[in-house]
């Protein structure tokens, strides 16, 4: 498969470089930032991007909405990517809540949205759950062995 | 209705429980709501059972939605491979709605409970629905479903430990963006073929090998949905949900989430993309095939420092899933058939493990393992549980474990692949060492003296041994007899590997109009 | 918010014709764009500028939490009770053309019902979003705006 990589085609395809730029920018923002609330606005950027992809992939050259008016030989822009993409509007508006929620509860229980401070939070508590083991196993050990002798 | 059930079984096994959730927050009723949750799972699994048979001699069933014939219309396509985990999904549900009836009691706040069972009949019909769906977007929205009310169900373990919302908002970010990798992957497929159906895309994609679109539509789908089922790299927030969640939805989670990924990413390997496709034979090897054996033994060895026993499962798991991708890296019949053969064990040994713990935890209010030590005495029947739920996850005979490590074992040595069947044993070996260290503790350790002073260091009721002790016989009985599953595996790998799924189905419906 | 007059003054007049906009979209969904989505983003969208305006109480105390958690639960109701009466006529799941003798207007009825299902949904999705968040304990007070 032979394609020129000339003007031409980067202009042509504008809508979806702009579909690339934007879906990195999402998941770069949910890898590298350490903020809850800005890893949710990451991801939003993440999803809006796709609804672009298929957005654009409907659109018929010189086509119009998909209704029917009853002039023959009418060309439409394809509907099937728009319901998809409704679909998909809506799993994204239920994750964004339901991540908020979580996001205000995080706030209300731990006191921070900071992801490396809640991360140290639950080390600690990790720890403490190790550290209480330790010392059972070697109170358990130090009796054992003061019945022995 | 004999009629109408028979016609419409494909939709009515996920119609079931889709209408049991709003019934159930309409009630309002907790009492009500679980009945409700278990008359659908188990009206699901009936169906799911009939649905088997009829599929098991390679038959394929088509129901088309909405009366639209498919490829315009969505379209529900059962063969011997979907059936199965249909089976799995709705059989586990059965099983574990009436434990959690009994275990969140402790866990989740009275006035919640509605919203539980509402929310765990959603996850359900989002699992069943990923299965049984011949329709490429269709699976995208039924992963959302499951995957949200997942979510949630983690989430909700938060009354116990705070960790839990870390863990679920971990799950909610990964998940996500798994799920936009995977519709980004259908986008691209639909922009090289124009269609949705898996029957018709499968057609048109066969001819399409160099299509660069199509290949990486095919990268886009596999990390995808790589993310949901967690292969090994991609696996971060599995521990976490499975630790922190309550006791009955890490049971049901384990035994059916991963399950169902797996199934989606069969189905998209091997029936959508055609097998043929030299890049896909590609990923098997330099990608998927390294990355089960790290995970065989990466996440056993992680599995034995673990300090909670629910998260020494959830690892546990982690392996476990290794070997399953392992079956499908063979790239063989006998290889797949392994993996469905594992689909079903494993979800019924770890089911069985992930209760009976639960179990403990909800008597001694801890899920650390230095409290259970010495609970063997005080509970025997669910630490009997233990012990056989650990010997099946070792392989020992007589334990369904012990098939599937046998049927992977013979795929490997069928193609030739004698050190892999070492590195199957070898990891089966570290598995020995958890199991082990936590049946020593139950049985062999003193008792914890603080613990047994708690007035609840004793025997848990009917309502959660029997549920565990199901799955504990289900598992010694395919292990002694196995034939049914290997037979339903074989058929099932067939039609996955060899096409069965495209080939001209039996419709089903109502006769319309 | 008493002493904004304007904002209340504009929201009074706004709320009627939001929600009637709303109605519209939801019922005009089989003949142009529109339908159960839209129409009840939009539904939700004119309750919740009157929540905003003059105060949540107000709003819960005419349609309190149980009564918007039984509206989610009832859209869905309608939707899958619309496949189940296509069932029960003698046609697949969701197929309307069984409603009705003549097929076309079989798929008006149809599309309605399902649409009207969403829409209820739809519209208690929103409202139940909106009082999860304004509902929870501020941590800013109110003079701190």
């Amino acid at each position: 498969m032979e394609f020129n990589f000339d003007l031409p085609f980067i202009l042509g395809h504008l809508n979806y470089w702009l579909f690339v730029i934007l879906m990195l920018t999402g998941l770069y923002i949910v890898v590298a930032r350490g903020n809850l609330l800005k890893k949710i606005v990451g991801l939003n950027i993440f999803q809006v991007a796709v609804f672009m992809l298929y957005i654009s992939m409907g659109k018929v050259a010189g086509g119009t909405a998909p209704i029917l008016t009853g002039t023959a030989g009418e060309a439409y822009s394809n509907p099937l990517p728009h319901v998809l993409i409704l679909t998909a509007i809506v799993v994204g508006i239920a994750t964004t809540s339901l991540g908020l929620a979580l996001i205000v509860r995080i706030n209300e229980t731990y006191g921070t949205i900071e992801e490396d401070e809640i991360l140290e939070m639950d080390q600690q508590k990790g720890q403490s759950e190790l550290d209480a083991i330790n010392k059972a196993a070697a109170a358990t050990d130090a009796q054992g062995a003061a019945s022995k002798k | 209705m004999m009629a109408l059930v028979e016609n419409h079984a494909p939709i009515l096994v996920i119609l079931i429980p889709l209408l049991a959730a709003p019934l159930a927050m309409l009630f309002g009723n907790k009492g009500l709501a679980f009945l409700l949750s278990l008359a659908a799972s188990v009206a699901s699994f009936l169906l799911s059972v009939y649905l088997l048979l009829l599929v098991r001699d390679g038959t394929v069933l088509s129901y088309h939605i909405g009366g639209w014939a498919p490829p315009l219309g969505i379209e529900y396509r059962v063969d011997a491979a979907n059936a199965l985990v249909l089976l799995i999904v709705s059989a586990l549900s059965a099983v574990v709605l009436p434990f959690a009836r009994t275990s969140i009691a402790t866990e989740i706040a009275e006035k919640h409970h509605t919203l539980f069972y509402a929310c765990f009949m959603l996850c359900f019909t989002g699992l069943m629905g990923v299965t049984i769906t011949g329709d490429a977007f269709n699976v995208f929205v039924f992963l959302e479903v499951s995957s949200l009310s997942t979510y949630v169900l983690v989430a909700l373990g938060a009354e116990k430990d705070r960790r839990a919302l870390s863990a679920a908002y971990d799950y909610l970010i990964l998940g996500t963006i798994g799920a936009t990798f995977f519709v980004i992957g259908l986008g691209l497929i639909y922009m090289a073929t124009g269609t949705l159906n898996m029957v018709d895309l499968a057609e048109r994609l066969s001819t399409m090998e160099s299509n660069r679109t199509v290949r990486s539509a095919f990268a886009f789908i596999v990390i995808g949905l790589g993310l949901k089922l967690a292969i090994y790299p991609l696996h971060r927030w599995l521990p976490g949900a499975y630790t922190y969640a309550p006791s009955a939805v890490s049971a049901f989670l384990a035994a059916t989430a991963t399950k169902v990924a797996i199934y989606a990413v069969l189905r998209f390997m091997m029936s959508v993309f055609s097998i043929k496709f030299g890049f896909e034979q590609d990923t098997m090897t330099y990608i998927i095939f390294p990355f089960a054996i790290i995970a065989m033994f990466a996440a056993s060895l992680i599995a034995v420092y673990q300090i909670n026993v629910k998260r020494m499962l959830a690892y546990s798991s982690i392996a476990q899933i290794g070997y399953m991708l392992l079956g499908i890296a063979l790239f063989s019949t006998t290889g797949l058939s392994a993996t469905l053969v594992h689909l079903f064990n494993h979800a019924v040994t770890k089911g069985a493990l992930f209760l009976a713990v639960g179990a403990i935890i909800f008597q001694i209010g801890s899920p650390l393992m230095a409290n259970m030590a010495g609970m063997g005495k005080k509970m025997p029947w669910t630490s009997a549980a233990i012990v056989i739920g650990g010997l099946s996850l070792i392989g020992v005979p007589g334990t369904v474990g012990f098939v599937s490590k046998w049927v992977l074992l013979t795929a490997a040595l069928e193609n030739g692949l004698w050190p892999i069947s070492l590195a199957i044993v070898l990891s089966s070996l570290i598995a020995v060492v958890y199991v082990w260290k936590f049946v020593e503790l139950l049985y062999l350790a003193p008792i914890d003296e603080s613990v047994a002073a708690a007035a609840n260091a004793k025997e848990v009721s009917l309502s959660m041994l029997v549920p565990m002790w199901i799955l504990v016989l289900v598992s010694v009985w395919f292990g002694f007899d196995a034939e049914f599953t290997v037979q339903v595996a074989n058929q099932a790998a067939d039609s996955l590997f060899n096409g069965g799924f495209l080939k001209d189905a039996v419709i089903v419906g109502g006769e319309g109009r | 918010m008493d002493h904004h007059l304007i904002l209340r003054v504009v929201t009074q007049i706004l709320v009627a014709p939001i929600l009637l906009y709303g109605l519209y979209v939801q019922f005009h969904g089989d003949f142009g764009p529109g339908g159960g989505f839209q129409a009840g983003v939009i539904f939700a969208v004119g309750f919740i500028l009157y929540g905003i305006v003059f105060g949540l109480r107000r709003l819960r105390s005419k349609f309190p939490d149980h009564v918007i958690h039984k509206l989610v639960a009832l859209g869905v109701l309608i939707y899958a009770g619309t496949g189940v009466v296509n069932m029960a006529l003698g046609g697949n799941f969701l197929d309307y053309n069984v409603l009705s003798p003549d097929p076309v207007q079989g798929q008006h009825w149809g599309i309605i019902a399902v649409e009207l299902g969403v829409g209820v949904t739809v519209f208690g999705v929103m409202m139940a979003i909106y009082y999860a968040f304004a509902g929870r304990p501020p941590s800013l007070d109110d003079k701190d705006w």
